[in-house]
């Protein structure tokens, strides 16, 4: 054994580099999790397993005395065995055989999902002890510590995001276990150590690692058929891109098809993003006859109305909207596609194969986001298609429910109509659902984006067409005319397509072809646009009232009022009225509350014989902590969700947000150092959290509307900008509080650590609920509120 | 001799006790699924589950279709895992799709996604032929396996691509397609005699959000309707 060294100064180095490991994980995760899994399933999973963070604080109060006095080996031992669990447990939980579509029949379901809990905090728990201990061993040294985990935690963040562009997750999770070990060895500082950690290193390397996807998910299905074969896969932050073919059975993806539709179908292969939502790369040799059948698709009927139009396609993906404006002889399209690397393989990598889409005649490319794209534009359109972007299985089981949305809100149709020409047309095509969900919410949002754009009657400017599983909404700018009407019946009849409205529908022209118990989609426009539509929206069972860029959860259809009926009609085949995202979200909650309760609770009542019990004060700085947690997570998720518009990129949004905020709140920590001994927290820092906080909600949006159109580097500097400030003064409370209780009753140190732990990850689930019911600026603002509540908690001075 | 034949006598008893078992628990379950249809009367349009239907599905021993791990689920009205990615649909479903063909003695059935092969042996009680194709090899080797073993010799089952129909026994009186598709394959329809229909169940794995049935008129105009599988009405209040 070697002998033990007297660590006398925190080991920053390898605390940086532990949080940016255990920072990258989660971001890791949450990737790897989305593609065995679900998204939805993937966010309830990591917010259980950060709770290893309050576990840490727990056990760091219980076992104190005996873990500090062997601090360098926790640490060391820690951080190897995060690295080393951080990839065991993951392959581990991925073989747990949990299947979330089977939960509400199956509770044995449940037990599976709590081993995958046990196995994923576990990583969580490792790192986050070092951390925890760093700050009980080191109380005087609270500002530089914390500053090191922070700002490790930024720069490890955005260094994974920016790694997955090149590497597969799983290859970039054994590179984020060898930091770990690396951290580990560092602090250990001798050879057995180092040949420890080189040997656990060479078993990660050459472990094989595979991920193994739900059997459910379309790529598990489509692989199984005879005669697949992946032909290649991609992957980056955006997702993992897995391109299937299958010559003996091959794809054939028309969503929607006219019934009336007698052509086949040209041969294509399948594209999926996480393994699911197919999108197909059809066979073009450039022949215009085998794209008839995309005129057999609801979302054709633009093309019946528009001679000649100039189109923009929002979301081009695999580029079949560019093919059936190709078919339509269209002479110029602008197609916007988010993800470069699709653009590659259909261009590049099957280019012979799809017939280039992206470069047809009069076709032009753009890589971004489809919001950002056409508010940055100066151009205008004739027809503004937005592409039917979500596979049809994740949205009938509503699992987007927690993805925001900015595509199909209120400000996002009122741009689309700003840039549309005299006469022009915006084509929205949403997957069909009984009884109408999504299709209606879209007509609410149509409508309200109208009359917000200054629309006195917009009756006359909507039509609604729907076939057995597609249904396409027009928004024109401008009255339909008669004539117009009339090639609208003429192109429903050829393909028994119905028509839901149009202005002056008649009630006996509705529900003809693809009849549904009562006509509900031309009642639900009716009422909608009628004097009682608020009424309407108050008696509907889902929640279809219009998403806004505030509250941009679009597929959030889930009312608690409804909830009683669709649990009663559960196995009476009514299982799938019940949209699932919002519950979970709701258990996710129920449940990080109940696990951090225990958490915090728990290490009271074990050590209850030692000296934390009987600490003055232990509550208020309890309560500081708490609030101190939730404050943060609160203004940094409102803000990441605000600058998501901005930088036009979801992706660009977490990273560089994150990174700016947690890398300033390192900076803000050294200097609060300052402060320290004045026993109090200088309320000049929460005034300015507050003043900038409060200022942004109002400057946000003038200045975001002015700099949108600015290239993505400006954009970027600017939002490094207006972050730097508020992280810089949002990283000075904690550690002044923690210095404080340092001071005073160190003993306190690790339990507060834990306690400001669990309610950041409480927090940030809140902010997602709060933020679907009142808003992202309700968010901000409880953010705000909660500071002011902290700063008059501040930790007093007393002796323990 | 003596020893062997005791065996053999305990063993069928045995045998017979499960047999009595299961008859019990499926007549428990039909009388589950048979006050869920009548519920929804509005929706489907019939009072009560046809008495075929009825008794074809009192006789198909549905835990014969399970993986034995689900063998003790095999009554209860929900979906199963079969193995695959694929499931065995809610028996409330299943009785459903099969009362909306309105299959008669001397039909030709075709099915898209033959999976465990249940739906085909509960039409097979109820037709003159079922063809059934499964795109899943080993799905449709087991499922015509297992078949034959319960002596469906009216079913035959196919491997491969269904997207071309089986036009060598076409048209059909009625077809089921199972398999969840992005449009209804136009050689399907082609397939689906005039006054033929067709059930297409809509909706995720272990979800079955609504089931259309496509019916294809004497003049061979086409209409579908959505029927939500569950009595419901998306308005609170006077509708």
């Amino acid at each position: 054994m070697p002998k033990p060294h007297i660590i006398v100064e925190p080991p920053l180095l390898s605390l940086s580099l532990l949080s940016a490991a255990a920072i990258g994980y989660e971001v890791l995760l949450t990737r790897m999790l989305s593609i065995i899994q679900w998204h939805h399933f993937a966010y309830m999973i990591i917010s259980v397993a950060l709770l290893g963070y309050g576990a840490a604080g727990a056990i760091a109060v219980v076992a104190e005395s005996w873990l500090l006095a062997r601090y360098r080996q926790v640490f060391a031992g820690g951080a190897a065995l995060f690295g080393l669990s951080a990839i065991a447990c993951f392959l581990a939980a991925q073989e747990a055989g949990f299947n979330p579509l089977e939960v509400l029949w199956d509770p044995n379901q449940l037990l599976r999902l709590a081993w995958i809990y046990l196995l994923l905090v576990t990583p969580f728990f490792f790192a986050a002890l070092c951390v925890c201990l760093t700050f009980a061993r080191f109380p005087a040294n609270a500002h530089r510590i914390y500053s090191a985990d922070i700002a490790g935690a930024g720069l490890g963040g955005m260094a994974v995001i920016l790694a997955l562009y090149v590497l597969m997750p799983l290859a970039a999770l054994k590179l984020l276990c060898l930091l770990a070990l690396l951290a580990g060895a560092l602090v250990w500082r001798h050879l057995s150590g180092a040949i420890l950690a080189c040997l656990a290193a060479a078993m990660l390397l050459l472990l094989p690692a595979t991920l193994h996807l739900s059997d459910y998910k379309d790529l598990s299905v489509a692989l199984r058929a005879q005669g697949a074969q992946t032909a290649g896969q991609d992957s980056s932050p955006l997702g993992l891109l897995t391109v299937v073919e299958n010559s003996r059975v091959p794809f054939r993806h028309a969503p929607g098809m006219s019934l009336n539709a007698a052509m086949d179908i040209p041969e294509q292969l399948g594209v999926f993003v996480d393994g699911d939502g197919l999108s197909p790369i059809t066979r073009f040799d450039g022949g215009r006859e085998p794209l008839a059948y995309l005129d057999f698709l609801t979302s054709a009927l633009p093309y019946h109305l528009l001679p000649q139009p100039n189109v923009l396609v929002l979301g081009a993906g695999t580029g079949a909207d560019l093919l059936q404006a190709y078919y339509h002889r269209v002479p110029h399209v602008d197609a916007v596609e988010l993800n470069p690397q699709m653009v590659e393989l259909v261009q590049r990598r099957y280019g012979t194969y799809s017939g280039t889409p992206y470069s047809l005649p009069g076709v032009v490319a753009h890589i971004g986001e489809a919001r950002g794209f056409v508010a940055g534009s100066g151009a205008s359109w004739d027809l503004i298609q937005v592409a039917l972007l979500d596979s049809f299985g994740v949205s009938s089981a509503g699992l987007y429910a927690l993805s925001e949305n900015y595509l199909y809100t209120v400000e996002g149709l009122r741009e689309y109509l700003r840039h549309l020409n005299p006469g022009g047309m915006l084509a929205l095509t949403r997957w069909v659902s009984v009884p109408p969900r999504d299709t209606l919410k879209l007509f609410a949002t149509a409508i309200a984006a109208l009359r917000q754009s200054g629309v006195a009657d917009p009756a006359a400017q909507l039509a609604l067409i729907r076939g057995w599983k597609t249904a396409t909404l027009l928004v024109k700018n401008g009255a339909f005319s008669a004539q117009e009407i009339a090639r609208i019946r003429e192109f429903c009849q050829a393909r028994s397509f119905d028509v839901d409205y149009f202005p002056g529908i008649k009630p006996d022209e509705v529900n003809r072809y693809n009849q549904l118990d009562r006509p509900y989609y031309y009642q639900g426009a009716m009422a909608l646009l009628g004097p009682e539509s608020s009424d309407f929206l108050a008696r509907y069972k889902f929640n279809i009232a219009p998403a806004t860029d505030d509250n941009p959860y679009f597929f959030h259809f889930f009312k608690w009022g409804s909830l009683p009926e669709f649990i009663r009609l559960r196995e009476r085949g009514g299982m799938p009225l019940l949209e699932w995202g919002y519950p979970i979200l709701a258990a996710t909650l129920l449940q990080a509350v109940l696990v951090s309760a225990a958490l915090i609770l728990l290490p009271l009542w074990l050590a209850r014989k030692h000296d934390l019990a009987g600490v003055a004060g232990r509550g208020r700085a309890a309560s500081y902590f708490a609030l101190l947690g939730c404050a943060f997570m609160f203004l940094e998720i409102a803000y990441i969700q605000k600058f998501i518009l901005f930088l036009s990129h979801p992706l660009y949004a977490v990273g560089v947000v994150l990174c700016a905020f947690l890398v300033c709140a390192g900076l803000g920590s050294r200097y609060a150092q300052r402060w320290e001994h004045e026993g109090r927290l200088p309320p000049g820092i929460i005034a300015a959290i507050a003043a900038i906080a409060l200022a942004y909600l109002v400057l946000l949006p003038v200045l975001f509307a002015a700099l949108i159109a600015l290239p993505d580097w400006a954009r970027i500097i600017i939002t490094l900008i207006l972050i730097a400030p508020l992280g810089f003064f949002m990283g000075m409370p904690f550690p002044l509080g923690l210095a404080q209780v340092g001071r005073t009753a160190p003993q306190l140190v690790p339990w507060l650590w834990g306690i400001n732990a669990c309610t950041s990850v409480v927090s940030a689930i809140l902010a997602a609920l709060l933020a679907m019911h009142w808003g992202f600026s309700a968010v901000i603002l409880a953010g705000v509120v909660l500071y002011g509540l902290a700063l008059k908690l501040f930790p007093k001075a007393v002796a323990g | 001799m003596a020893r062997p034949l005791i065996m053999s006598c305990l063993l069928a008893c045995a045998l017979n006790a499960a047999a009595d078992e299961f008859t019990a628990r499926r007549e428990g379950l039909m009388r589950e699924v048979e006050s869920e249809i009548a519920l929804i009367a509005p929706e489907t349009g019939h009072a009560a589950l046809d008495p075929r239907v009825l008794a074809a599905m009192l006789k198909v021993p549905r835990h014969r279709f399970v993986p034995a791990d689900q063998v003790r689920n095999a009554y209860l009205n929900r979906p199963l895992p079969i193995g695959y990615g694929q499931t065995i649909s809610q028996p409330l479903i299943v009785a459903l799709m099969t009362g909306l063909m309105q299959i008669r003695r001397g039909d030709t059935v075709l099915e898209i996604g033959t999976g465990s092969g249940y739906q085909a042996a509960i039409m097979g009680e109820l037709a003159k032929a079922i063809y059934t194709i499964e795109i899943i090899e080993p799905l449709a080797h087991k499922a015509a396996v297992r078949l034959t073993e319960l002596g469906y010799a009216n079913v035959s089952v196919k491997s491969g691509d269904g997207y071309h129909g089986w036009p060598e026994y076409g048209p059909f009186d009625s077809i089921m397609v199972t398999a969840a598709a992005s449009h209804v394959p136009p050689p399907l329809i082609r397939q689906l005699k005039p006054g033929g229909r067709m059930v297409i169940p809509v909706g995720a794995q272990f979800m079955t959000q609504y089931l259309m049935l496509v019916e294809k008129r004497p003049d061979g105009t086409i209409t579908t309707r959505q029927i939500l599988p569950v009595r419901f009405v998306p308005l609170t209040g006077p509708n």
